[in-house]
């Protein structure tokens, strides 16, 4: 073995000698990321508790049923389900509806070319700590301060939303053609006027091919949003799996990706009408 | 050419540095009431700058230059006043700067913007009369049928004589074109300098028309205003501008001004305007 290596080892360094130096110093910083790499995955073994991987065998028992319970999905309450789905949908509609209409007027003031450096920057920061904070973070804030329900989940998820979609709105009047604006400069138009004729017919349907896509997601988040009280389909989902109601729950989860995936195809149909 | 009557337009000593280079350097020139004039130069000679700095689009260097709109001050020692630098010069840009999106009679109403109650403009409410005069506007450029139609599914052509009537319905005094045919086929050229110089001719708007090539020069502007690196090299009427002078003036440069096929070298022109009175105006204004 050890000759193999030694041999094949010599006839290859002889040409790299002569014609690529580089070459044994980038293999060098492959390993090196390699090392660091597996490293990091060997340090965050323990913490992570990977040692109780054979739990997943040893208590194979629970697994199975488990397993067999959510085989037997029971649908015998499914208009209160699809009540809740309801919830969820409108929570995720209204938390849309309003972060799209704070957007708008917050994506034009950060977007570059519109707006000067000292509004630019503060909005900026703002809609930069809109988005690092998660929906369920917010959820939880807006739970302490109105109150168990699906209002609180309407807020978290509006607050998240327009971080992220004035972001999105910015960046597409970033990428407007300057001109057309210009043109209605030398009429005498206001700023505003300015902006309603040319820019926003420009970024119209970016916009709502993005909030379109933003309603779909936050259907998806509203369901989580139910886990931490915040209403709708999640909180129904969370207590029945807290109970052992597992049959119930699978019923819930049907439903739940059911509607997803619905809703993916709607928005999906309806984005290819706006552009 | 009484002297009761405002010049249209006045420049005096304009200069504009971007970083090391120098867009404009001391130009200036006035422009009568009723003038179609046309300003040349080969690309980079400063003709868009000029035209951006008349507009009101950019703002000069703080030496001392101003520009003047019908006796108003509109911009003087790198100082804008918005008041008289916007809405009293309606401008038509190369790339036409329509709004695609929008209809046609939309982009023609957005000439009102400047004239009308800023809350109603901003809501888009125009009134029948406004409605009435942007049909009438394009009915004059030639292309009523096309008021509802999206911008963007007109021809080059179209596109442009729409944006001529958006500043019909501006109702400027002044009008100021920045290369307006050079995006444009030879047929559509033409019918677009014919709508210009119909305008300039009927309505006595100044019209200040910038051009990439001499031969349409010629043909609709008795009077040239010619540039090169950021300066005026020639001002006078344009039947002095025979092929040879070009090249004196612009010396390689000047292949970029002349049609290769349509070149009389005479100063003759047969194609000179129409209707005009060739003895107004002439050599005084020959300058440099």
């Amino acid at each position: 073995m050890t000759d193999v290596i030694a041999s094949t080892g010599v006839t290859t360094a002889r040409p790299l000698v002569g014609q690529a130096g580089p070459k044994p110093v980038r293999s060098m910083r492959g390993w090196l990321v390699t090392l660091v790499f597996v490293g990091a995955l060997a340090a965050s073994w323990g913490p992570a508790e990977m040692g109780r991987w054979t739990y997943l065998f040893s208590d194979a028992g629970n697994m199975a049923s488990y397993a067999k319970d959510f085989l037997k999905p029971d649908f015998k309450e499914w208009a209160s389900y699809l009540n809740e789905m309801l919830v969820t949908i409108q929570i995720a509609l209204w938390g849309t509806f309003l972060a799209v209409l704070l957007s708008i007027p917050f994506g034009i003031l950060s977007a570059h070319n519109m707006a000067p450096w000292w509004v630019l920057h503060p909005v900026r920061r703002l809609m930069d700590l809109f988005r690092a904070i998660h929906e369920i973070v917010f959820a939880v804030l807006f739970v302490v301060a109105v109150g168990l329900g699906p209002f609180a989940g309407v807020m978290a998820l509006f607050v998240h939303t327009t971080g992220i979609l004035a972001k999105l709105f910015s960046e597409a009047v970033e990428a407007i053609d300057p001109r057309p604006v210009e043109a209605i400069r030398t009429t005498g138009a206001s700023r505003l006027q300015q902006v309603i004729f040319g820019v926003i017919p420009q970024v119209l349907p970016l916009w709502i091919s993005f909030s379109l896509y933003r309603l779909e997601s936050n259907i998806r988040s509203a369901t989580v949003l139910g886990l931490i009280g915040a209403g709708g389909i999640g909180q129904v989902l969370f207590e029945s799996i807290r109970g052992f109601y597992y049959p119930q729950a699978s019923a819930i989860l049907i439903i739940v990706v059911a509607t997803v995936t619905l809703m993916d195809i709607l928005s999906q149909q309806l984005r290819k009408v706006v552009i | 050419m009484t002297e009761i009557t405002p010049l249209a337009l006045s420049v005096t000593n304009l200069s504009k540095r971007y970083g090391e280079t120098r867009a404009l350097n001391g130009v200036s020139l006035m422009l009568e009431q009723g003038e179609m004039v046309a300003l040349i130069g080969a690309s980079g000679s400063g003709k868009s700058t000029l035209i951006r700095h008349i507009a009101g689009l950019e703002i000069g260097d703080g030496d001392g230059g101003r520009v003047e709109i019908l006796g108003a001050v509109s911009q003087a020692g790198g100082r804008m006043n918005r008041e008289a630098a916007r809405g009293r010069v309606a401008v038509i840009f190369q790339q036409f700067n329509l709004v695609g999106r929008l209809s046609v009679l939309t982009n023609v109403l957005i000439g009102h913007l400047g004239r009308i109650p800023r809350w109603r403009g901003t809501l888009g409410l125009f009134n029948a009369p406004e409605k009435d005069k942007a049909h009438a506007a394009l009915a004059r450029v030639g292309i009523p049928q096309v008021a509802a139609q999206r911008a963007s599914t007109l021809s080059g052509g179209q596109q442009q004589r729409a944006a001529i009537a958006r500043t019909l319905v501006q109702e400027a005094r002044i009008l100021i074109a920045d290369e307006p045919i050079s995006a444009l086929d030879p047929s559509a050229a033409r019918r677009v300098m014919d709508v210009l110089a119909d305008i300039s001719r009927e309505d006595g708007i100044t019209v200040l028309v910038s051009l990439h090539q001499v031969e349409y020069a010629r043909r609709y502007c008795r009077r040239t205003i010619a540039m090169r690196d950021g300066a005026i090299v020639y001002d006078g009427p344009s039947t002095a501008l025979s092929n040879d002078f070009l090249a004196e003036l612009y010396g390689a440069a000047s292949e970029e001004l002349v049609l290769p096929d349509a070149a009389p070298s005479s100063p003759a022109d047969p194609m000179a305007p129409t209707g005009a009175d060739p003895a107004k105006r002439q050599a005084a204004l020959a300058t440099v």
